[in-house]
């Protein structure tokens, strides 16, 4: 599955992009954030406020409840608030 | 609303397309624009909206050009420095456009005039550098039926989107409200500031200008915007996506426990 990074989740975790497997208990966007959070402490630091991160299933907005199942890629986009 | 003959030339490579031509520019001329925060956003946006023949255009900006303002913010040049924004927006409009009306408001919109504020604009965009400032816009928006474009830097990106969250979409559902992307604002200190993180000045120009084509594309009613639909910009990389997004029947606003959550915020 491919996983994308925007804004400061991206300058955390220092990669726009990557392809990963996933375990087979990762059945949620709440799952998988709990997961990331888990590979590192840049992942760690990209969703220590994980709530307030947003995802999107193939480009469409979901809900941390949302299922992961068949989905080919994950984007995660944080507010910003510069102007 | 009749063009005089100087506006007529000055607005003739609008004039010939199709898209806007004489009725569009006449909706220019006749429509009422806020602007809230004169910053790295605010200023291509009040820029290309006094060119297009914006008929009034409000700015609400409560702070002073500042030395470290000039690196993104280009409406505001080196002699307005420790000078009010909206003095400065009124000097640059006046010699960019003098059939725009500018409207200075230079106070800080909050709850409390957020509403009265919104009511009387035909269309709101928000260029503003904290959250506060843009839940109080979406939210006073959403209350008084008005279109928003609202758009946000980071480092090196930027989101822009535009809320028409009183409408319906032909298929009867109801148009998104921005609380259903971001339900709640984030807690402070979780997002980096423009202040602390530093930004990249062109990326404000990229965003504004941005705005400003979603802004006439409300008025005068052209191709298909940004309704329902987050683009973010990935200047580190170029990456341009575009996000779609729907209404939440959880959103605060009108949800399903939308409605005593509005009734409490009316007070």
């Amino acid at each position: 599955m491919k996983l994308s990074y925007f804004a400061w989740v991206r300058e955390r975790i220092g990669k726009a992009e990557e392809e990963i497997e996933l375990p087979p208990d990762v059945a949620t966007i709440k799952d998988l954030l709990v997961w990331l959070k888990g590979r590192g402490e840049e992942y760690a630091h990209a969703f220590e406020q994980a709530e307030v991160v947003r995802a999107a299933i193939d480009r469409r907005h979901v809900r941390p409840d949302a299922s992961i199942a068949g989905a080919r890629e994950i984007a995660f986009f944080p507010p910003m608030t510069g102007g | 609303m009749t063009l005089s003959p100087p506006e007529i030339e000055r607005y003739a490579r609008h004039l010939v397309l199709r898209e806007i031509g004489g009725p569009g520019q006449a909706r220019l001329k006749a429509a009422r624009v806020l602007i809230v925060g004169a910053g790295g956003l605010g200023s291509p946006l009040l820029q290309y909206l006094a060119a297009a023949g914006v008929g009034a255009i409000g700015l609400i900006d409560d702070d002073v050009v500042s030395l470290s303002n000039l690196q993104r913010q280009v409406i505001h040049g080196t002699g307005d420095i420790g000078e009010p924004k909206t003095t400065s927006v009124a000097r640059a409009l006046a010699r960019l456009n003098p059939h725009v009306r500018f409207e200075p408001h230079a106070t800080r919109l909050m709850g409390a005039n957020a509403r009265e504020l919104v009511r009387s604009y035909d269309i709101i965009a928000d260029g503003s550098d904290n959250f506060d400032t843009r839940y109080a816009v979406s939210d006073a928006c959403f209350y008084e039926k008005r279109p928003l474009v609202t758009a946000a830097l980071g480092v090196f990106d930027g989101s822009l989107t535009t809320i028409r969250a009183h409408e319906r979409r032909p298929d009867g559902t109801r148009n998104p409200t921005y609380r259903c992307l971001f339900p709640v604002p984030p807690p402070p200190g979780t997002v980096p500031a423009c202040a602390e993180a530093g930004v990249l000045g062109a990326l404000a120009g990229v965003l504004g200008s941005l705005m400003a084509i979603e802004v006439v594309r409300e008025i005068v009613g052209f191709g298909e915007g940004l309704v329902g639909r987050l683009l973010m910009i990935d200047a580190r990389s170029m990456r341009f996506e575009t996000l779609t997004y729907d209404w939440d029947e959880h959103n605060p606003l009108n949800g399903v426990n939308g409605e005593e959550w509005g009734v409490r915020s009316e007070k």
